[in-house]
């Protein structure tokens, strides 16, 4: 296998799994339409950051997302607290306005800085062919670090997402994990950004664990599971990408959104199919009963 | 000169028809909806495109519509199978805005719309991109699209008011009044999907969702009344357009980013000096001198 597309299957396999098991903790959190938010926010610290840099470097450019990711969760935050505006019409604001900018940003960088060839194009709609030796080698590091991260404070992540006020009872630091979770969230939009651009970005944090919910009751299972789904649709959607010449990112969504449609119907409990069975299976039992109750006979 | 005017005029009205539209997505917490239907309006332009191999007029609208429809009725769907919304919302419309996408590329050498031009949009053409009855120009088709929604959205507001409002802020009193909320609720998702379609083409997807939430979450903020909330939030609209515009012409960058921005300055200034709402007032009231 050519070394190159061997580059662009892992970088999809491990951005798949780290965005999965973030994605989890997301969903839980009922937060995952700020995974948008935080995808599109980071446009404008992006630009910013090439600005000050000069270069494309993707560790730059994670900096500088992740800078101006920060700031877009604490505007919505602020709006929602001081005013009677609800949270998704302030998510709505910050992602769009945020993005706006960006894109002002871009047009001005791209007049005046030659930024065509720096390739920042890419990060709108995601080219994983483009990623380079270094690239591969920030976003391995990175999603290892964040596989690691949420291995690490499992058992605290657990806490704060089901129940935040034992959590606070106990002494553990809720607001700093809740930055810690906010942050790996944001790194994982940044690293996935040029592999499957900004709109799909989002999704490959909700699909996946969305799809891992229906399997499983336990938290650990579901982690595991949402990292599992979203590695085989970054590697089927770079495999499909490579021999039908098709963009990747919204291939691999397509394989996760099949993989979701999948559990959504199919699952053993949760499952749509599942359930529709044990209903028909119980009118039955309790026709069963009626009729012998008619009957007079005894169960 | 007709030339400022003509970007002008489709900024305007796309103001304006997000305005109106938008008021009553962000009173009903639905704000997120705009987002989703604006990306996946692209599956519907694609897919009229396939059926009808044209990119205007009526075919796009109705493509829009279906598939504008289709996302509000798939969201619902998975909602009420136990989805929790934010997260039926994010699966259908990156799923259905990933098929456009897909079905672009392998058009794409025939069909002259990349997704590029789709999200970012450029407003800057719309002047060159006239209609011609019996080889006469009568200005740009932009102006006759956005026109022709506007026409469609003010007559719904202005024949279905009443139940547009009693369903916007008490759902359950609307049922027991008789009032048909799901229709309604369709009515305003349709509205929604031609409004998105017909501002996505000259502003893009980025714009149209700028314009729908800012400027009526603005609005919000100035006032209680909500006619008064309409007015005020296609003010604002066109307010931001001409700022954005100008600004954008100043630094040479790109025209509907600096309108995105400049509804998010109003907001930010809105958000300190708003009358009743505002922070300083807030504030003020908090710590008498």
């Amino acid at each position: 296998m050519d070394v190159n597309v061997q580059w662009v299957f892992t970088s999809m396999a491990l951005l798949g799994l780290a965005s999965g098991m973030i994605g989890t903790f997301a969903l839980l959190k009922k937060q995952s339409l700020i995974g948008d938010a935080m995808a599109h926010a980071a446009l404008p610290g992006i630009c910013i950051a090439f600005l000050f840099y000069g270069q494309k470097s993707l560790l730059v450019f994670l900096i500088g997302a992740a800078c101006s990711g920060y700031m877009a969760t604490v505007c919505i935050q602020f709006i929602v607290k001081h005013t009677r505006i609800k949270e998704d019409a302030a998510i709505g604001i910050v992602l769009s306005v945020f993005f706006g900018l960006g894109i002002v940003l871009l047009t001005w960088i791209n007049q005046h800085e030659g930024g065509n060839q720096s390739g920042i194009n890419d990060f709108l709609f995601g080219k994983a062919a483009s990623l380079t030796g270094n690239d591969v080698n920030v976003l391995t590091i990175t999603a290892v670090l964040m596989v690691i991260t949420i291995l690490f404070f499992f058992k605290e992540f657990k806490i704060i997402t089901f129940d935040r006020a034992f959590a606070q009872g106990i002494g553990i630091p809720v607001s700093l994990l809740n930055g810690v979770l906010m942050f790996l969230i944001v790194s994982v939009v940044v690293i996935g950004l040029q592999a499957v651009g900004v709109v799909l970005m989002s999704a490959l944090l909700i699909t996946p664990a969305l799809a891992a919910r229906y399997w499983t009751e336990r938290l650990g299972w579901m982690t595991l599971l949402a990292g599992v789904f979203g590695a085989l649709s970054g590697v089927a959607g770079a495999y499909v990408s490579l021999i039908a010449y098709v963009p990747t990112g919204p291939l691999v969504i397509i394989f996760a959104t099949a993989l979701f449609l999948f559990s959504f119907l199919f699952a053993p409990k949760r499952g749509l199919c599942s359930k529709i069975i044990r209903r028909h299976v119980e009118r039955k039992k309790l026709r069963v009963k009626q009729l012998m109750y008619e009957r007079g006979e005894q169960l | 000169m007709s030339y400022t005017i003509w970007i002008l005029l489709t900024a305007t009205l796309v103001g304006i028809n997000c305005g109106l539209v938008g008021t009553f997505l962000v009173l009903r917490k639905m704000s997120m909806l705009s987002d989703a239907i604006s990306h996946s309006v692209l599956l519907g332009i694609v897919g009229a495109y396939m059926v009808s191999h044209q990119l205007q007029g009526v075919s796009m609208l109705l493509g829009a519509l279906l598939v504008g429809l289709l996302t509000t009725f798939l969201v619902q769907l998975l909602h009420q199978k136990g989805v929790q919304s934010d997260a039926a919302i994010g699966v259908v419309f990156t799923c259905l805005f990933a098929i456009g996408v897909v079905l672009i590329s392998l058009f794409a050498d025939r069909v002259h719309l990349d997704v590029e031009h789709a999200l970012m949009g450029e407003i800057a053409f719309v002047p060159w991109d006239v209609l011609e009855v019996g080889g006469q120009s009568i200005g740009p088709k932009a102006i006759w699209l956005l026109g022709f929604v506007l026409a469609i959205n003010i007559f719904v507001i202005v024949f279905a008011y009443k139940e547009l409002k009693i369903s916007s802020f008490d759902s359950e009193m609307a049922i027991t009044l008789g009032i048909p909320v799901a229709l309604i609720h369709y009515v305003l998702m349709g509205m929604l999907s031609l409004t998105t379609v017909a501002s996505f083409d000259s502003v893009g997807a980025i714009l149209v969702v700028a314009m729908l939430i800012v400027p009526s979450a603005t609005a919000y903020l100035w006032t209680d009344r909500l006619s008064m909330m309409l007015i005020c939030s296609a003010f604002i609209g066109v307010l931001a357009s001409v700022i954005g515009y100008v600004g954008a012409t100043a630094f040479n960058v790109s025209i509907s980013g600096a309108i995105a921005v400049s509804t998010g300055v109003i907001f930010f200034v809105s958000l300190w000096i708003a009358p009743k709402h505002g922070l300083l007032r807030k504030w003020l009231k908090k710590s008498p001198v």
